[in-house]
């Protein structure tokens, strides 16, 4: 069973009830798909088994002495990633889109499209399992891409293994790395807070959830922040016939364990936001032997 | 100037700092105007009262082809990088998978059969709002069930223009819609939180902004949790430190209801003010007063 977890606004603690899951679960798969920001490996030092570089999207770069300056390639391109200055043709790196466009049409060949090969993916043992992540280089593209092959690798893993049991920690937002994530996952876990933009950003990540899988469930973390706004949250989540997995409340330990290295599940097992830990985890897996 | 919000992680406290900011500066008579570029989950307008002024689509060229003239000969397919042409000769099959398609306008011109027309295809709005003070806020919101907010975000941050101070509301990670944002930045403000995951987050950040050569300083969020890694690493990568603020249950209490906690708690209107003055005097360009 690929479960996945996600929340639309950042910083809704995602990562850390991930880790609780992760260490609350018996032999399993954790993938962390946010891969421009990875974190799980921090609580987890997987042992590196295995590193494998990931070649990024490509970037169209011109050969100025080969150029003309006969503006084609600025004329045709819809990225607004090539511009004349001053007798020379610039391409910005951080416009282009890697479409090939250019360096089609050039009538001299002077633009090479070149491809990044400092992103990695990274799979390991960790304490409870396997655990495998990617690692965006900095400024990369296509980070849904490098998604794609964490998630084919933990499947493969599990597999291998024999690991039932594969557990997703996904990117915020709702674009490409977050579609990645959730397509084919057979439960999707939306992790939300109780604040204004927590339900705006519920209700877009909602609607995503459910395009790619008809069992979601929200969990409310740090939900004594604002009882009355995490009422207004489980009685929208009604309204979409949404189940509530839990509320967990605000709890400073959670800290303290990412400090210590460690799930809050791990270092305080009789805290109360462990034992809610506990019984959700208890529900997602259950439901999957049905 | 404008001056980017961002962070690696999410949920740090950017929509906090930028929407605070974006009001002290505001209210003392500057010019000046916020860009939420969060397009896939914009929360900024929540905490405003704002009258919308003007709403416009971001759209880009789709293809669009015409089976009767298609020869067959699968040039469209080849020049699309995106593997948005599916094409099957032999059974006559040749579709346009639009989720897939960037828009880039390679097979339109691939096609030598005159067969490919192209249409308009939505990618999401960009709103220009008048708040109570007078000063603009300028909403990307990317449509749910699409890819990328790269487009919006560059139509918002045009539609700005470049009188006064902007901030730019920046999306968290490190890829490419962060990139689109604080591309046009003349100073990046990081807000971070002093935890393991937080520091990972923002050493990810400020390897990515230095490939792009912007200058950046932090604000450190919730500065009495956690740990001292992140203190350490801006001493040793010679980062300046611009503010920190604590964590205090009334400010998540006013985010929470969607207030702006410096419109009553006169040390953190002082503080930002504070900040503001500093990256102004040290990297602005123009003048900002009204």
């Amino acid at each position: 069973m690929e479960l996945a977890v996600i929340s639309g606004k950042g910083g809704t603690g995602k990562s850390s009830i991930t880790a609780a899951f992760a260490t609350l679960g018996k032999e399993l798969v954790v993938a962390d798909c946010d891969v421009d920001a990875a974190n799980l490996y921090l609580l987890f030092n997987p042992a590196h088994e295995k590193s494998e570089v990931y070649i990024g999207g490509h970037k169209a770069v011109i050969d100025p002495s080969l150029c003309t300056v006969c503006g084609i390639c600025e004329s045709y391109c819809r990225f607004d990633a090539i511009r004349e200055k001053e007798g020379e043709i610039i391409i910005s790196e951080t416009s282009c889109d890697g479409c090939f466009f250019c360096s089609r049409i050039c009538p001299m060949g002077a633009i090479k499209m070149v491809r990044s090969d400092k992103s990695r993916m990274y799979s390991g043992t960790f304490r409870n399992g396997m655990m495998v992540y990617g690692r965006l280089a900095p400024g990369e593209e296509n980070s849904g891409k490098l998604v794609n092959l964490v998630r084919e690798e933990a499947k493969r893993l599990s597999e291998e293994k024999g690991l039932n049991t594969v557990l997703l920690d996904g990117p915020p937002g709702i674009g490409c790395p977050v579609i990645s994530t959730v397509t084919g996952a057979d439960k999707i876990i939306i992790v939300t807070e109780p604040t204004m933009s927590g339900l705006a950003d519920l209700k877009r990540v909602h609607e995503v959830a459910r395009k790619f899988s008809g069992e979601v469930g929200v969990i409310i973390n740090k939900y004594d922040l604002n009882e009355a706004m995490a009422d207004r949250i489980e009685g929208w989540c009604a309204a979409q016939e949404t189940s509530i997995l839990g509320r967990l409340p605000f709890e400073k330990k959670v800290t303290e364990a990412m400090v210590a290295g460690k799930s809050i599940t791990e270092l305080y097992p009789e805290s109360e936001i462990s034992k809610s830990l506990g019984v959700i985890w208890n529900k997602l897996i259950s439901n999957g032997k049905e | 100037m404008k001056i980017a919000i961002a962070s690696g992680k999410g949920g740090t406290g950017k929509t906090f700092v930028a929407t605070n900011l974006f009001h002290v500066l505001s209210a003392r008579g500057d010019r000046v105007s916020l860009v939420d570029c969060d397009a896939e989950a914009p929360d900024d307008l929540l905490f405003f009262q704002a009258e919308k002024i003007s709403e416009s689509d971001v759209t880009h060229q789709v293809p669009v082809i015409n089976k009767d003239a298609c020869t067959w000969c699968g040039r469209c397919s080849r020049w699309c990088n995106y593997n948005a042409i599916f094409y099957l000769p032999s059974a006559q099959v040749i579709e346009v998978i639009e989720n897939l398609c960037h828009g880039c306008g390679a097979c339109t011109f691939a096609c030598n059969a005159g067969a490919i027309t192209e249409k308009p295809v939505s990618l999401g709005t960009v709103s220009s709002y008048k708040t109570a003070s007078g000063s603009p806020f300028i909403e990307a919101r990317m449509h749910v069930n699409e890819m990328s907010p790269v487009r919006v975000i560059k139509a918002a941050i045009k539609e700005a223009g470049s009188e006064g101070v902007t901030i730019l509301d920046s999306p968290p990670g490190t890829s490419c819609p962060f990139v689109q944002t604080v591309d046009t930045a003349d100073y990046v403000l990081l807000v971070t939180e002093p935890t393991p995951f937080g520091l990972s987050d923002l050493k990810q950040s400020v390897d990515t902004l230095k490939t792009m050569n912007k200058q950046c300083g932090v604000l450190i969020n919730r500065a009495d949790i956690g740990d001292s890694g992140v203190k350490s690493y801006l001493e040793e990568e010679k980062i300046p430190l611009l503010a920190e603020i604590k964590y205090d249950p009334a400010i998540a209490r006013a985010y929470s209801e969607g207030r702006l906690a410096s419109e009553d708690n006169k040390a953190i209107a002082a503080l930002l003010t504070e900040l503001a003055d500093i990256i102004i005097s040290d990297h602005g360009t123009g003048s900002h007063k009204r």
